[in-house]
């Protein structure tokens, strides 16, 4: 990959801002004034003002339209709008990647990231389908009860535990050390709520091998971060996040219906990870710091194995509980609690995270952290990553 | 194969239907007379499923539905403990089974794992088809179902 070719240190996520994250239905406001107030934190934080923001990039079908928030907004000119296809949080790094092609294009000068989620006011996603008629792919599965995103992952996951002897520990290591960091999180839903190893046993069964705390929860709430070019960031009031690589796509047929990937027990990395490694210049052993979304704890399994931090035979060694704790394990993880602890904003509030790591702000901060990596949406279609820096070795 | 009376999961959950575009519906067709059928193409012998209507390794849209024999491998398996949808209220916990067809290419299906709902489920273990007439009338329906070989 030639320099020019490649968006390495050529931006910078320059502002975030999140509204309160509440449990689900506990939102006071309207999904769409939660997102414009994100969005307004967010330009606050940057040092900007909102109108200045000229870009919008989202994923996950947001329900809130670019041009209804511009609108609202009075902002003079829109010059980009973008939508990353696919559900769940697989989007969350992909939008951000967008968002820095938009700004080195030329398109725009400010791109803001944004993803709001009330599932007090609209559906739920932990909810089966409730239509009469199950059309299309999901004939082959709805009618035989298997109709959750949590049933639906449980089945990879348990041919991934099956194919190399990964045990119900190495789950619990991953849930443990996002609630052991949303204890230090204020912003956190689950702030104040410790988990213990006997809590984890003994919580009640989801489908197996998940307990309830290997689910992400469902939460109100929205989240927003300003990306704009190398030039910009420079001379803005925070310290930018260097943008250092990202990669968005899918792995061979893996949206095949009816569970028919050919590779299976996988979080749909296998592919993208070489080339965020690739374009970063850097290797696992160079990270910091990792936010990897989880929707279920398992996703974060195979998306660490397939990131290259531990070989899929040895994840009962390493995952553990003192191995992912800040600040000073060998893979500080979901620092601020993450999808499960501190809220399900569809894995932007880990962006979030990876910035305040790099900028020395994370409430379980990891001393020095310059490399910072994000993984988004295990095991749906398509996912996506991103690396940030604190250094991004130009500026002497 | 062989049909049983009595269905592993209550009427209520949602009924199969082919996509909107008509994609599937000759499986549903197949079921109903307790057939098990996989997608095929006709110019180069690929198996394909779920359904698609142009073959992914030859391209063709010359594509078949070929009867199989319903034998299958437990490819993987989950047991479901809590109910997302109303009418499993009363029905946890119960299982599902990811088989694969070594007579249809390897192709994986989907289905309940009939019997002892608290069963030990053996990745590895040889089931067959067992097909399940569900609803009444128009909305009648035919679930293909899996039970260990013994
Ligand atoms: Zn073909």
């Amino acid at each position: 990959m030639s320099e020019d070719a490649t968006m390495r240190g050529k931006a910078a996520i320059v502002g975030i801002g999140e509204t309160t994250y509440y449990k689900r239905g506990q939102s006071p406001d309207p999904e769409v004034k939660l997102v414009l107030d994100a969005i307004q934190l967010a330009a606050e934080d940057a040092g900007i003002d909102v109108r200045e923001i000229d870009g919008f990039a989202a994923y996950a079908n947001d329900r809130n339209d670019p041009s209804r928030l511009m609108t609202a907004f009075g902002s003079k000119d829109m010059t980009f709008n973008n939508m990353v296809w696919g559900g769940g949080g697989g989007g969350g790094s992909a939008a951000v990647a967008n968002a820095v092609a938009a700004v080195l294009a030329g398109y725009s000068k400010y791109v803001v990231v944004y993803r709001g989620l009330a599932q007090g006011q609209f559906g739920r996603f932990g909810q089966g389908p409730q239509a009469a008629v199950a059309a299309g792919p999901g004939a082959f599965t709805a009618p035989y009860g298997l109709l959750s995103p949590a049933q639906s992952f449980a089945m990879r996951i348990r041919r991934f535990m099956h194919e190399h002897g990964a045990e119900q520990s190495a789950l619990r290591a991953i849930s443990m050390a996002t609630y052991r960091h949303a204890q230090s999180n204020p912003r956190a839903v689950m702030y104040g709520r410790e988990l213990t190893e006997e809590m984890y046993d003994n919580s009640r069964m989801i489908v197996e091998p998940f307990h309830l705390f290997d689910c992400c929860q469902e939460n109100d709430g929205a989240a927003a971060l300003i990306v704009t070019t190398a030039e910009r960031a420079r001379d803005m009031k925070q310290k930018p996040a260097w943008v250092m690589s990202a990669a968005q796509g899918s792995d061979y047929r893996q949206a095949a219906t009816a569970h028919n990937s050919p590779d299976y027990a996988t979080s749909n990395f296998k592919t993208l990870a070489p080339r965020l490694y690739a374009m970063a210049g850097m290797g696992p052993e160079d990270v910091d710091v990792l936010q990897s979304y989880e929707n279920f704890t398992g996703g974060v399994l195979m998306s660490i194995v397939e990131h290259g931090f531990c070989e899929p035979d040895e994840v009962n060694d390493f995952f553990t509980l003192e191995n992912f704790s800040a600040p000073d394990g060998k893979l500080p993880l979901n620092t601020s609690g993450g999808n499960l602890a501190e809220c399900y904003m569809h894995g932007l509030e880990l962006v979030h995270e990876a910035v305040r790591q790099v900028r020395g702000e994370s409430t379980c901060q990891v001393p020095d952290a310059n490399v910072s990596m994000v993984t988004s949406g295990p095991m749906v279609q398509p996912v996506s990553d991103l690396i940030l820096a604190a250094d991004r070795g130009v500026d002497g | 194969m062989s049909a049983e009376t009595g269905a592993y999961l209550p009427e209520g959950l949602p009924r199969p239907g082919p996509a909107i575009d008509g994609l599937g519906a000759e499986f549903w067709e197949a079921a109903k007379r307790h057939e098990l059928v996989v997608q095929q193409c006709r110019a180069c012998g690929a198996f394909q499923w779920g359904p698609e209507w142009i073959c992914y390794q030859c391209h063709s849209d010359d594509l078949t539905y070929t009867r199989v024999s319903g034998r299958g491998i437990i490819y993987s398996w989950e047991r479901v403990w809590h109910p997302v949808h109303p009418a499993l209220q009363e029905a946890t916990p119960y299982i599902v089974v990811l088989v694969e067809l070594p007579d249809a290419g390897n192709v994986r299906m989907a289905g309940n794992l009939l019997g002892d709902r608290t069963q030990d489920v053996v990745i590895g273990a040889e089931v067959e088809a067992v097909f399940e007439d569900k609803g009444e009338g128009d909305e009648a329906y035919t679930l293909v179902q899996w039970r260990v070989v013994e």
